[in-house]
């Protein structure tokens, strides 16, 4: 191997010791993350940080709660919009709404929520399928302050127009002005729909089992994570699902690489939706 | 003076505007016995759809895919990075998707693609950069050279947009500049005796 290879394997050492500093000093587990994520942004850190090497950011973010904090956001991803894969939408309300309706009650979880987009989509889609009154929305996130965001519930006025263009095109019956209320620059999501989710902190990589649901949302989550970080998060979904209960993953994420194929049917392909075998 | 022998692991393309084109000149040409896996990066609006990956898989004798988080990279396979997300290697030789923001206004960014699989393939990686208008793909092509892979570029006068290898040529230490029509044999020639120095 040449000097450059060796170098790229000393810097590896130097990240998992990092991580474990993190760990060990504040709580948060980034062990079993995507490597190559987590190099990524820890490197645009180095570079704004104008330190040398990872070891230096290690002995920093130990003594420096507030530059632990700035890493703390540079990996965790909040990309997210309302009724993002408006198509997505479109199908769960074809395909997983109409068995929804049977039950008398539903609990809906949003795992990994960030900023709320996503939770709000699936409240406003409830509330037009006549499931509101009879259903529970829970929405969770390891990032407490990213959580309060997405409790507030207020986003841009320019990104709300992308979001019209979503909900129309998956399928939303209403005028989507009816959500919100807004002054130039902000919209607020309505306090009825706001009041239909208990927004809570939860740990994917280190919290348990969390109720017994119909249907689990966790899409672009999972890309984040190793693989055997991703076997235990599917196997807590498993065992947060009722008999017969969907899970919704991001478009191009896949239980066919992990250990819990088996355990799922595959409902719709293109949409990831699964549902927990009986 | 001794001929020292360097064999690969794999390729990494990236590509932007004048794509479809450039790739339909080189993917087809692969001979059966290519082994060399083949990450793309084609840069293209966030709502597209699997087009490329249903033309090229029509095309190819090899396998053309459309990546998925976590899927292992098999050898002789062809894999795109879809829509809208980055497409990252792991140390272990899996791929990792990524909705992080924008890189040189690109997401799947060519840099992204590249950076992660030259740590992931060190000096047995060989990177290639065809017609684009912008520079992504610059740092990337600088790691890999950094790490001792080999890079090779489409001759700009062949390129539908200059920009894309233009930037390269003029930051990198680029190993070869190719016109579009040769670049599929030379890496036919790869595979088979891998690089002769």
């Amino acid at each position: 191997m040449n000097r450059a290879g060796e170098n790229i394997k000393n810097e590896r050492i130097e990240i998992r010791l990092l991580l474990e500093a993190v760990n060990l000093k504040y709580g948060y587990d980034f062990r079993n993350y995507s490597f190559a994520h987590v190099k990524r942004r820890l490197e645009k850190r180095l570079n704004l940080s104008g330190m040398d090497n990872f070891s230096q950011m290690q002995h920093r973010l130990i003594y420096d709660a507030s530059f632990f904090n700035l890493i703390l956001f540079d990996l965790s991803i909040n990309v997210t919009e309302m009724f993002r894969d408006p198509w997505v939408y479109k199908k769960i309300r074809g395909t997983v709404i109409p068995v929804l309706k049977t039950y008398p009650y539903i609990k809906v979880w949003h795992a990994g929520c960030s900023t709320g987009q996503e939770v709000y989509s699936m409240a406003i889609l409830l509330e037009e399928e006549g499931m509101k009154k009879r259903a529970q929305l829970y929405a969770t996130d390891f990032n407490e302050l990213i959580l309060s965001r997405a409790k507030d519930g207020i986003y841009p006025m320019d990104v709300m127009r992308k979001y019209i263009n979503n909900y129309q095109k998956s399928g939303g019956k209403k005028d989507f002005s009816d959500y919100y209320a807004a002054d130039y620059s902000h919209a607020i999501i309505k306090r009825g729909l706001r009041d239909k989710i208990l927004f809570s902190s939860h740990n994917l990589v280190t919290d348990g089992v969390f109720g017994e649901m119909n249907l689990i949302l966790c899409r672009n989550v999972l890309i984040y994570f190793d693989k055997a970080l991703q076997n235990r998060v599917l196997k807590l979904f498993h065992d947060s699902l009722c008999p017969g209960g969907f899970l919704c993953l991001g478009t191009k994420e896949s239980i066919k690489f992990s250990e819990l194929s088996d355990a799922f049917e595959l409902v719709c392909d293109q949409e990831k939706i699964y549902r927990k075998r009986r | 003076m001794a001929v020292s022998k360097q064999s690969y692991d794999a390729i990494v393309i990236g590509v932007s505007a004048g794509g479809l084109v450039a790739l339909t000149e080189i993917l087809p040409k692969f001979d059966k016995d290519m082994t060399l896996p083949v990450m793309i990066v084609q840069h293209q609006h966030h709502d597209s759809d699997d087009f490329l990956v249903r033309y090229f898989d029509h095309l190819c004798r090899h396998s053309v895919r459309e990546v998925e988080d976590k899927m292992p990279v098999e050898s002789g396979t062809i894999y795109f990075a879809p829509a809208n997300y980055h497409l990252l290697v792991e140390p272990d030789k899996t791929l990792s998707l990524s909705t992080e923001a924008r890189v040189n206004y690109s997401r799947p960014s060519i840099d992204v693609l590249f950076e992660s699989a030259a740590d992931a393939y060190t000096d047995r990686l060989v990177g290639i950069i065809l017609t684009g208008a912008n520079s992504d793909g610059t740092h990337g092509a600088a790691r890999i050279k950094k790490l001792g892979g080999l890079i090779i570029v489409q001759d700009p006068e062949t390129a539908e947009a200059q920009a894309m290898p233009m930037s390269v040529i003029k930051h990198v230490q680029v190993d070869h500049i190719l016109p579009l029509n040769t670049i599929g044999d030379f890496i036919n020639r790869l595979n088979q005796e891998g690089y002769s120095f």
